[in-house]
């Protein structure tokens, strides 16, 4: 990592409006996003962080067809070569009749692979316990960028220009994300 | 899903406004008080009920079910009933969850949280009566299929039956992650208001994965969130459509019928909402959360109900109509002894409730009052409890052979298994109430501002020069 990503920059704002805007035209002037930390999913986030679509859709979908081509392979290997039996006369390889089940499997691999992948792309699993920036799960939406200790004051002026409750630097060595000493003075 | 939605014509979620702060207090103020005495009562009753039905499927499970008043002629009665009926109302639940949010119905961010728990909750009662039918409860790993040193013999997947063990095991597995997945948020919001090194702290600590609300992590969250909606959809239509084949796959006339997956589905979604109604209005009521469950709630619900309710109502009249058309006059028999024969009291129960009583939602005087609603909502539940025992029994009971026909009626034992399986519901659904939160913090958060100018809102201190960034498709 360079000496740039490592020293981060950090606004506080009391709702989404202020906080998309900051994280907009950090972004247009030229800063990195870090994080942002928000009490819920705020609509066009995404876009104002310039992520990239997810590509946790692909791993729903391969679940999804492992799913599928697994039982429906195992429905007709059962029934149709390991034990064949017959049952009022039906071909032992009923396919029609093994649809349901085969969807099922489908959607439960594809809905059990999505949020494991999910778990584990965004690190959630029991006994985690990273710092949590004061007020981040109740009222406070918190944006952390990357900046050089020259760009502060600039930094300070956009967020202030959009109503930050609080900013300042986080110190290089924190971990991460850890309130800077302005932030986490904010009277609630 | 945040809401900046503006429009003279669009009613505010939450009314009267509140800041962030104070839902986050109000969802979790149930959670840190002391439960009231009322709590305590109904607690003790629902536990009473449990204990009696626990008592009943005791005696059955040691004795045979040779103590349910089942005959040669019916052989499939209270049980599947109640089977049937739980899992009706167990999808309400994802309906509102999956489908209205697909379709970006904002009001359901209020309901959804209690109508999934709802859901489990429905769906263990119903999958306890499948286990106790078998006799031998502790044999139930039979239904699946693994390797066995019988052969190995495997399940028979051309079986209805079969399908509905997949069917119902996935859907159980599934709701109950979606329903996870949206409480992590919560989840972490409870944690950071716990005091530090309690044991609550603890333990919400540990369900909430280390949730500290980032961005990157809510925007891989609700990519996830819209994959399990997009799964729980066809998922929740399979499950009931899979349960009516239970019936339409069979030759006998009253059960062999295409219209029952849309039919079987519509009266689920008929049964859960009147269910879900049922619990909230009592809940909003003894919880103080009138003002994010609005009368405004409670109205879209009757609108669904008047919906599948017709739903119903039709399906019903096209049975009728199919069984005349036909010609067949096995069919045409059943049909009329269903509606006039020795069970026609529960035929004509059925039709005054769900088709009947639905049509008082009409009246906007009914549909915005909770007391009125309530009391047509415990109408619905009943006529949907007699539509799956009409729909078994009238069919069974007088066969092909008029030598064998017979009547059925319940046990002590099986009545009392019934009334135990809503003593386990309301149980859980109490204890529900008690230490998770019953409404989704973060998603009613985000619907605030919904309908209401960012300017007026007290949550928003915001100067109007950063507004028209935000500007969307309105309305």
């Amino acid at each position: 990592m360079s000496p740039v990503s490592q020293r981060r920059f950090a606004a506080q704002f009391a709702s989404e409006e202020p906080l998309l805007a900051a994280t907009r035209e950090a972004r247009e002037r030229g800063f990195s996003i870090d994080d942002v930390f928000t009490p819920y999913a705020v609509h066009g986030l995404d876009e104002a962080m310039g992520l990239a679509p997810s590509r946790l859709p692909w791993v729903c979908f391969g679940a999804g067809l492992t799913g599928l081509v697994s039982m429906l392979s195992f429905e007709i290997w059962t029934s149709a070569v390991s034990w064949r039996l017959n049952v009022g006369g039906k071909p032992f390889d009923s396919l029609p009749a093994f649809i349901p089940v085969a969807f099922e499997f489908t959607v439960l691999c594809a809905g059990l692979g999505s949020v494991a992948a999910l778990l584990l792309r965004t690190k959630l699993w029991p006994g985690r316990a990273p710092a949590v920036l004061p007020g981040t799960t109740n009222d406070k939406f918190t944006l952390v960028v990357h900046a050089r200790a020259e760009s502060d004051e600039t930094l300070r002026a956009l967020f202030e220009h959009h109503g930050a409750l609080a900013c300042g630097p986080l110190q290089p060595d924190a971990p991460a994300p850890a309130a800077p000493p302005a932030i986490a003075t904010v009277a609630p | 899903m945040s809401g900046h939605t503006y429009s003279a014509l669009r009613h505010p979620l939450v009314d009267p406004p509140r800041s962030l702060s104070q839902i986050t207090d109000e969802i979790a103020a149930p959670m840190e008080r002391a439960p009231s005495a009322s709590f305590w009562a109904a607690l003790g009753a629902a536990v009473a009920l449990l204990a009696l039905g626990a008592g009943m499927v005791t005696y059955e499970v040691a004795t045979g079910i040779g103590t349910w008043g089942l005959n040669k002629t019916v052989g499939w009665a209270f049980d599947i009933t109640n089977f049937v009926f739980w899992v009706g109302i167990g999808h309400a639940g994802t309906l509102i969850s999956a489908i209205l949010f697909l379709f970006r119905q904002k009001w359901r961010t209020s309901i959804n949280r209690s109508a999934e728990a709802m859901t489990l909750f429905a769906v263990m009662c119903a999958a306890l009566f499948p286990l106790i039918h078998m006799g031998r409860p502790w044999l139930a790993f039979w239904v699946f299929p693994y390797p066995n040193s019988r052969g190995s013999l495997w399940v028979n997947f051309r079986s209805p039956l079969l399908w509905d063990v997949f069917a119902i095991s996935t859907y159980f597995t599934i709701s109950l992650v979606f329903w996870f997945i949206g409480l992590i948020p919560d989840l972490a919001t409870l944690r950071d208001r716990a005091a530090e090194g309690s044991l609550r702290r603890k333990i919400f600590a540990l369900l909430a994965m280390g949730w500290n609300g980032s961005g990157r992590t809510w925007h891989r969250y609700e990519t996830v969130y819209l994959l399990l909606a997009g799964l729980a959809t066809p998922l929740v239509l399979s499950v009931h459509t899979i349960v009516s084949m239970d019936f339409a796959t069979s030759l006998l006339p009253g059960w062999h019928a295409t219209i029952f997956p849309p039919y079987f589905v519509a009266g689920a979604v008929f049964s859960g909402f009147a269910m879900v109604l049922t619990l909230m209005i009592i809940a909003r009521k003894v919880l103080g959360l009138e003002h994010m469950i609005t009368v405004r709630h409670l109205e879209n619900m009757t609108k669904v109900i008047i919906v599948t309710g017709g739903i119903v109502g039709l399906a019903y009249g096209t049975e009728f109509f199919t069984a005349w058309y036909s010609g067949n006059p096995y069919e045409r028999f059943t049909f009329i002894n269903r509606a006039f024969g020795p069970y026609a009291w529960a035929y004509w129960t059925m039709i005054s409730c769900n088709v009947l009583s639905p049509q008082l939602f009409w009246f906007r005087k009914i549909r915005t009052s909770p007391w009125a609603i309530f009391v047509v909502t415990i109408f619905i539940n009943i006529g949907m409890w007699f539509e799956r025992f009409v729909i078994v029994v009238t069919s069974l009971h007088r066969d092909f052979l008029p030598s064998s026909w017979s009547m059925y009626r319940p046990t002590v034992v099986e009545v009392g298994t019934l009334i135990g399986s809503f003593g386990l519901f309301f149980t859980l659904f109490l204890l529900f109430t008690r230490v998770l939160p019953m409404i989704s913090i973060g998603e009613v958060k985000s619907v605030l501002t919904f309908a209401r100018q960012p300017a007026g809102s007290a949550s928003h201190a915001v100067p109007a020069a950063a507004a028209p960034v935000l500007e969307e498709g309105a309305a």
